[in-house]
């Protein structure tokens, strides 16, 4: 059964020149419960709009985005927030951690907007990636692949239907990367949420059974 | 419920990650608030103090002159005196049936600066300084005997100045102290009153025959200048008084004694009646209080722009953890709430600092005013600027924290979230 489902999605943007210049434009992409999908594509080709398309961040122009049953093109932008607290888990290349914040808050963050705080289930997040001896710690505390980890628990601390991976190893080195997709896939796994990364990475895209290259979904 | 304890939480580590400039605007803050609750707080208990509080009396029979002045000096005992009566005139009122109470003063010595103030002992047998209560002394103390050289200390003054029961002390002439001054005639305390919180503490009374007879003190009751002398007592035609201390059997009589003393006579002054006397003094230094007011007023003002200030300079450094909390689901309005927050929780922590700031200034300030005229100010006494005052100041932080709140309302998630691939 589909989680996502787009159908003519369109976005374009307006360069400072005036010039309107189209950056998405998919007839048609969807991901089931429960699987992991990864898209393949170079830098600029859209990808993080069409992640941010998917999360609500942005609004499409024209098209559709079906998230587990509501239609997002029609929501007004606080209900796409909404619907974004409740469903989407988000991990992003830079990690976009807050720096005043421990390890933990940071995961309880995560909860916040959406499904209500669960202090334990964060805890157990933490020691799930293997944080357990550093939940107090500062994001400036850790080092990256601690930080990517602290991002992997905070995007599932909302226990989302899907999660939304961005580059999520652009910052980590070969070794970590590998480990880092490994422990992203498990965890969804674990809290039954699909997953959609977005990558150059070939070596990220071959550990995907599912992996599709974003030109061919986004007609350009 | 769990929504506010959620957006306290990110108010909370926002004010932890911006712990300086918090703490200084929190400070600024509390200066202001404890000033306004200071300004008005000690100004109300003045005023009360001065035209309402434990005096005890109604009017003030005394040399012709200014009325204020004869209530500062016999009352408040500042100022100096406007000069004295004669002896009958205290006689006339004395027995004047209207008239409930009246005490005749003698004042001009004193003894390294507080007042010695020579008195009848109906001043602590008839005298009540405030409804019900009269002047006590403390431990195994009493009042002094008319006819020896006896003293009774107000208990600030003991305090100050050492003295207790047995001590003896030479007075000093004048109301000023002069060390060149100083009168060979031994007083010996017999008692020292139990505080009254009222002028009276700052007093050593003795008896009013004291003063006739001090060393060098001329009379001039008759017109002519008289010196007592040892053993032989004095005729009433010499005696003089510096002022009468008054309590009428109501209040009518004010209106009547006041007409026939001050509007018909010429000889002397009625101060009449005390609270109005004082409060005339009130008004002509107001504009003094008003100033006052007015500068603590801007200073909140300023210290609530100081909020506005602060926060505004913060939302470009942090548009990036706003576009983060609103990746994470935070809507716009929780953006906005949460810089709201943000302020009221400065100010509100300002304010409450502020009765801080509003104790140490009281209490200063209070220490001031006791030791120059003996009026205790109550530091816990309750006052409607308490709660004004932070409601207040927290309302001015809430409105300094909207502009701030609107830039970060507009923050662009995606543009300020990571670099797009």
């Amino acid at each position: 059964m589909a989680l996502l489902t787009i159908t003519n999605l369109e976005k374009a943007y307006v360069s400072p020149e005036g010039l309107e210049t189209r950056i998405i434009n998919v007839p048609y992409f969807e991901i089931d419960e429960g699987t992991q999908i990864a898209l393949r594509g170079s830098s600029g080709a859209g990808k993080t709009t069409f992640l941010n398309l998917i999360a609500g961040i942005l609004q499409a122009d024209s098209g559709s985005i079906s998230l587990a049953g509501e239609e997002m093109t029609v929501l007004s932008e606080s209900e796409r927030d909404r619907l974004r607290a409740h469903h989407i888990g988000y991990i992003f290349q830079t990690f976009n951690l807050l720096a005043g914040y421990t390890a933990l808050e940071n995961v309880i963050l995560g909860m916040m907007f959406g499904n209500g705080v669960d202090i334990n289930f964060a805890r157990q997040l933490l020691e799930r990636v293997g944080l357990g001896d550093r939940m107090q710690y500062r994001p400036s505390q850790l080092s990256v692949g601690q930080q990517q980890r602290v991002a992997v628990a905070r995007a599932i601390a909302n226990r989302p239907r899907l999660v939304l991976a961005d580059e999520p190893t652009g910052n980590l080195d070969y070794h970590y990367a590998n480990e880092a997709i490994s422990l992203i896939r498990e965890i969804c796994h674990e809290n039954s949420a699909s997953l959609l990364i977005v990558s150059h990475d070939s070596e990220v895209l071959g550990q995907f059974a599912e992996a599709k290259d974003f030109a061919q979904i986004n007609c350009v | 419920m769990k929504k506010q304890i959620g957006l306290f939480f990110i108010v909370q580590r926002s004010l932890r990650q911006h712990a300086l400039s918090t703490l200084i605007t929190m400070v600024s803050i509390a200066l202001g608030t404890g000033l306004v609750m200071a300004v008005i707080a000690i100004r109300t208990q003045s005023v009360f103090a001065f035209t309402g509080g434990p005096i005890g009396f109604d009017a003030v029979l005394g040399a012709r002159g200014s009325p204020l002045q004869l209530v500062l000096n016999t009352v408040f005992h500042l100022e100096t005196s406007p000069g004295n009566i004669p002896w009958a005139m205290y006689q006339a009122v004395e027995s004047d049936p209207r008239v409930d109470l009246a005490i005749p003063y003698a004042l001009g010595d004193n003894y390294h600066g507080f007042r010695i103030v020579g008195t009848t002992t109906t001043l602590f047998t008839e005298f009540e300084y405030r409804k019900g209560a009269r002047f006590q002394t403390q431990g195994e103390g009493r009042f002094f005997d008319p006819n020896r050289q006896e003293a009774v200390i107000g208990s600030y003054a003991a305090q100050k100045l050492g003295l207790e029961v047995g001590d003896q002390f030479n007075p000093y002439h004048g109301l000023v102290f002069d060390e060149s001054m100083r009168h060979d005639e031994q007083y010996v305390i017999v008692g020292v009153l139990e505080p009254t919180n009222s002028p009276s503490d700052r007093v050593i009374w003795i008896p009013i025959e004291g003063i006739y007879r001090m060393e060098g003190h001329v009379l001039r009751g008759s017109g002519e200048d008289y010196v007592a002398q040892p053993g032989r007592e004095i005729p009433d035609a010499h005696k003089e008084v510096s002022a009468v201390m008054l309590k009428f059997r109501n209040p009518q009589i004010g209106f009547m004694m006041d007409a026939m003393i001050n509007k018909q006579g010429k000889v002397a002054t009625l101060a009449w009646p005390i609270g109005a006397v004082m409060a005339g003094l009130f008004d002509k230094i107001g504009w003094m209080n008003q100033i006052l007011a007015l500068v603590s007023y801007l200073v909140v003002l300023v210290a609530s722009g100081s909020i506005l200030a602060s926060i505004y300079n913060s939302i470009n450094e942090r548009r990036r953890e706003f576009a983060i909390l609103r990746s994470l689901g935070a809507r716009r309005r929780t953006v906005f709430t949460v810089i709201v927050m943000e302020a009221a929780s400065i100010a509100m922590l300002g304010a409450l600092i502020g009765f801080i700031v509003y104790s140490a200034i009281f209490t200063s300030a209070s220490a001031i005013v006791r030791a120059q005229t003996g009026i205790v100010l109550d530091l816990f006494q309750f006052h409607s600027v308490f709660v004004v005052a932070p409601v207040c100041v927290v309302l001015l932080g809430i409105m300094a924290g909207i502009v701030p709140a609107f830039k970060a309302y507009q923050t662009d998630v995606a543009t300020n979230l990571t670099p797009v691939s």
